[in-house]
C-alpha cells in the first residue's frame, strides 16, 4: 500500500511538471508580451531591455528552472496586467469555477449514476428509454450550446432566470445544468454498462442463491463493484468539466478561471496563464490521488497489494 | 418416505444465437430427505440449467416453459420472487463450480456469511451474528476461523473459498443442497477434501444433496440415486448400485464400460466416440442414435418412451432397455 501510494504521488508530480512545462513553452511560442506592454513607438532596444528585466531573454529551460525554484516558495511571478502576484489573481477567481464545476459534477453523479443503475436493472424498460434519450442529447452537442439554448428559453423567453452574472443560486442553475448534463450522460452510460456486466457475475448470482433481497443484491453487491470504474471516470470528469467551464463561463459571464485564462492568453500575461495552469493541474492531480486512495479503501485487492 | 423435492416434466427454454433451444427437456426426478442424487452427463447436457431452474435463477435468456418443481409439496414455480428469496439460502442452498468468482471480492468473509443470518434469521447486528458465523466456519473446517473473519476472498485458496461458499449455504441448515460440479475447478487432493466435507455435513444435518458431477467414482461412493442426462433429457435413472451393476441404456453402458480403465480421481466422463447433438438441431428420434451401436430405424424416427425396468425403481429411455439390461 505504501509503495502504491509513493508511486502514485511520484506519478502526480511528473504529471504536474509535464503540464506546466508544456504550457510554459506554448505560451512563449504564441507571442511576446513586450509588444503589448510597451507603446508601439518603443524601439527594439527598449523591448530587449524589458525582456531582460523580465528574464525572458534567457533560454526557456533556464526560465523554467527559475520558475520551479520560485514555485517551491509559493511564488508564481507577477501579473503585468494586474500588477499583483499571479497566484493571488488566480486564487481570486478559483472560487466561482470550483462552485460551477463541483455543482456540475454533483448533478452529473446524482442524475447519471441512479439512472444508470435503474436502466441496467430493467434494460429496455421506460427508465432505460428516458435515460438513453438524456445521454444522447447530453453528448450530441457541446455544453455551451445547451447554455445558449437555456438562456434563450428560460431567461429571454420565459424570464424565469437571469441571463448571466454571478450571485445567488438563480445564476448557478443554467450553467451548472448545461455543464452537468454532459457529465451525467457519460456517467450514466458507464454505470449502466458496468452494472449490466456485474449483474451477470457469479458473485451476484451467489448473493441471490443466499436469498439476499434483490434490492441488497443490486445496491450492495452489484453497485459497489460497478462503482469502482465510475469513480475513476468521475474524477477524470472533473478535469473535463474544468475545461468545459471555460466556454460556459464566457456564455454566462461567470467570473471564473476560464475567462481569466482566455483574457490572460489574449494579453500574453504569461505569469497568470502559468499560475492558472499550475493550480489547475495541482488540483486535478490531487483529486485523482484522493480518488485512488478511496479506490484502495473500497477495493481490498488493491489495499493489500 | 415422501419426497423432499419432486421435479415433474420440467422444461426450460433458452434463447441463443441459433434460436430457442430446449436446454431442459421434460425432466422428472425426485430426491428424498437425507439422500444424495447424482446428475451426470456430458458438458452441455443441461445439468446446470436444471439446477438453475429449480432455484429459479436462470439467465435473462432462459424461460421455464413447463412442469412443476415440488419442494416439500409446494410448487416453487408458482412462488412469488419474495417467497423464493425466503426459500433460497434457507431451505435450499447451492454451491457452484468456480469458487474463484462466486464470492464478492469487496466484502469480507464475516459480512458474506453473516448476510445469511441477517436476511433469514433477522440478526441485525454484526456482533450478534459473529458467534454464528464462527460456528458455521468451523463446521466447514476453516482453520483459525476467528482470525479469518476480516479476510477477503482473494486471500483464500480455491479450496478455502469453496468452504466459505459451502458455509454460507449450510448456515441456515437447508433441507436440500444443490452442488453443481463443486470440485471441478479444484486441485485433485482438495477435491477429495471437499467431497468428504459434504458427506460429513450431510450425515450431520440430514440434508439431501443433488450432486452434479463428471466423476463416476464419486457417484458410486457418494450418491444413492443417479440420473443420467443426454442432450437436455434424462435417459436413465434409478438407484446407483443397480444401475452401475446393470445399466439399461446404451449411453450409461458406454460410460460404465470405460470406467475401470480410469484412475480413481479422473474428473471427467469416459470417452464415447462421437459428439452429442447440438440442441439447436436435434435428430428426430433417439438423441443418442448417431452414437449408438444398437440403433435401428425405429430409434432414428421415434423418441423412445420411458421403459420401466427392473421393477418400478428404474427407468430408461431406450426402445431396447430390456435387451441392454440383458
Ligand atoms: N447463459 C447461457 N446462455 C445461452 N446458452 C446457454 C447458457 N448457459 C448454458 N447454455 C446452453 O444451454 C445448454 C445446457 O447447458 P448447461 O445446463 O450449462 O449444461 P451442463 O451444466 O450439463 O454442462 C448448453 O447447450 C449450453 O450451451
Ligand atoms: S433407443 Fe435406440 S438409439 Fe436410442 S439408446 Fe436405445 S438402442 Fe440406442
Ligand atoms: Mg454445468
Amino acid at each position: 500500500m505504501l509503495r502504491y501510494l509513493t508511486l502514485r504521488i511520484a506519478q502526480s508530480i511528473v504529471t504536474v511538471l509535464l503540464v506546466t512545462m508544456i504550457i510554459f513553452v506554448i505560451i512563449r511560442l504564441i507571442g511576446d508580451p513586450t509588444h503589448l506592454m510597451l507603446p508601439p513607438e518603443a524601439t527594439e532596444a527598449d523591448r530587449e531591455l524589458l525582456r531582460q528585466q523580465m528574464g525572458l531573454s534567457d533560454p526557456v529551460a533556464v526560465q523554467y528552472w527559475r520558475y520551479l525554484l520560485q514555485l517551491l516558495h509559493g511564488d508564481m511571478g507577477m501579473s503585468y496586467r494586474f500588477s499583483l502576484p499571479a497566484l493571488d489573481v488566480v486564487l481570486g477567481r478559483i472560487g466561482p469555477t470550483l462552485l460551477l464545476t463541483c455543482t456540475s459534477l454533483a448533478i452529473g453523479i446524482l442524475v447519471g449514476v441512479p439512472l444508470g443503475v435503474a436502466s441496467a436493472v430493467r434494460p429496455d424498460g421506460w427508465i432505460d428509454f428516458v435515460a438513453k434519450a438524456i445521454a444522447l442529447f447530453g453528448q450530441a452537442a457541446p455544453p455551451f450550446f445547451f447554455g445558449l439554448i437555456f438562456v434563450l428559453v428560460f431567461a429571454v423567453q420565459l424570464r424565469w432566470l437571469p441571463t448571466s452574472g454571478y450571485g445567488g443560486p438563480q445564476y448557478l442553475i443554467m450553467p451548472a445544468i448545461a455543464l452537468g448534463w454532459y457529465s451525467a450522460a457519460g456517467l450514466m452510460r458507464l454505470t449502466r454498462s458496468n452494472m449490466m456486466e456485474v449483474l451477470t457475475s457469479e458473485y451476484v448470482r451467489m448473493a441471490r442463491i443466499k436469498g439476499v433481497p434483490e434490492r441488497v443484491v443490486v445496491y450492495k453487491h452489484a453497485l459497489k463493484n460497478a462503482a469502482l470504474p465510475v469513480l475513476t471516470f468521475a474524477s477524470l470528469q472533473f478535469g473535463i468539466l474544468m475545461g468545459g467551464a471555460v466556454s460556459i463561463e464566457s456564455v454566462f459571464a461567470w467570473p471564473g478561471m476560464g475567462k481569466l485564462i482566455l483574457d490572460s492568453i489574449a494579453n500574453l500575461d504569461y505569469a497568470v496563464v502559468q499560475a492558472a495552469v499550475t493550480v489547475s493541474a495541482l488540483m486535478f492531480t490531487a483529486i485523482n490521488l484522493a480518488v485512488d486512495l478511496l479506490y484502495a479503501y473500497i477495493d481490498p485487492r488493491i489495499r493489500y497489494a | 418416505m415422501s419426497d423432499l423435492l419432486r421435479v415433474e416434466n420440467l422444461t426450460t427454454w433458452l434463447a441463443t444465437e441459433s434460436g430457442i433451444i430446449t436446454a431442459v427437456d421434460d425432466v422428472s426426478f425426485s430426491v428424498r430427505p437425507g439422500r444424495a442424487l447424482a446428475l451426470v452427463g456430458e458438458s452441455g447436457s443441461g445439468k446446470s440449467m436444471t439446477c438453475s431452474s429449480i432455484m429459479r435463477l436462470l439467465p435473462a435468456s432462459g424461460h421455464i416453459a413447463g412442469g412443476r418443481v415440488l419442494f416439500e409439496g409446494e410448487d416453487l414455480l408458482a412462488k412469488s420472487p419474495a417467497e423464493m428469496e425466503a426459500i433460497r439460502g434457507r431451505k435450499i442452498g447451492m454451491i457452484v463450480q468456480d469458487p474463484m468468482t462466486s464470492l464478492n471480492p469487496l466484502f469480507d468473509v464475516e459480512d458474506q456469511v453473516g448476510e445469511v443470518f441477517r436476511y433469514h434469521l433477522g440478526d441485525r447486528s454484526r456482533r450478534a451474528r459473529r458467534p454464528k458465523v464462527l460456528d458455521v466456519l468451523s463446521r466447514v473446517q476453516i482453520p483459525a476461523a476467528e482470525k479469518r473473519l476480516g479476510s477477503y476472498p482473494h486471500e483464500f485458496s480455491g479450496g478455502m473459498r469453496q468452504r466459505v461458499a459451502i458455509a454460507l449455504n449450510i448456515a441456515c441448515a437447508p433441507k436440500l443442497l444443490i452442488a453443481d460440479e463443486p470440485t471441478t475447478a479444484l486441485d485433485v487432493t482438495v477435491q477429495q477434501q471437499i467431497l468428504a466435507l459434504l458427506r460429513d455435513l450431510q450425515r450431520e444435518t440430514g440434508m439431501a444433496i443433488i450432486l452434479v458431477t463428471h466423476d463416476l467414482h464419486t457417484v458410486q461412493r457418494f450418491c444413492d440415486e443417479v440420473a443420467i442426462m443426454y442432450a437436455g433429457r434424462i435417459v436413465e435413472q434409478g438407484p446407483v448400485a443397480e444401475i452401475f451393476a446393470r445399466p439399461a441404456h446404451p449411453y450409461t453402458e458406454g460410460l460404465l464400460r470405460a470406467l475401470p480403465q480410469l484412475g480413481g480421481q479422473e474428473d471427467r466422463l469416459p470417452l464415447i466416440p462421437g459428439q452429442p447433438p447440438s440442441l439447436a438441431s436435434l435428430p428426430a428420434g433417439c438423441r443418442f442414435a448417431p452414437r449408438c451401436r444398437r440403433a435401428t430405424d425405429l430409434c432414428r424416427t421415434e423418441y423412445p418412451d420411458w421403459m420401466a425396468t427392473a421393477g418400478e425403481t428404474r427407468r430408461s429411455a431406450c426402445w431396447y432397455a430390456d435387451e441392454v439390461l440383458g
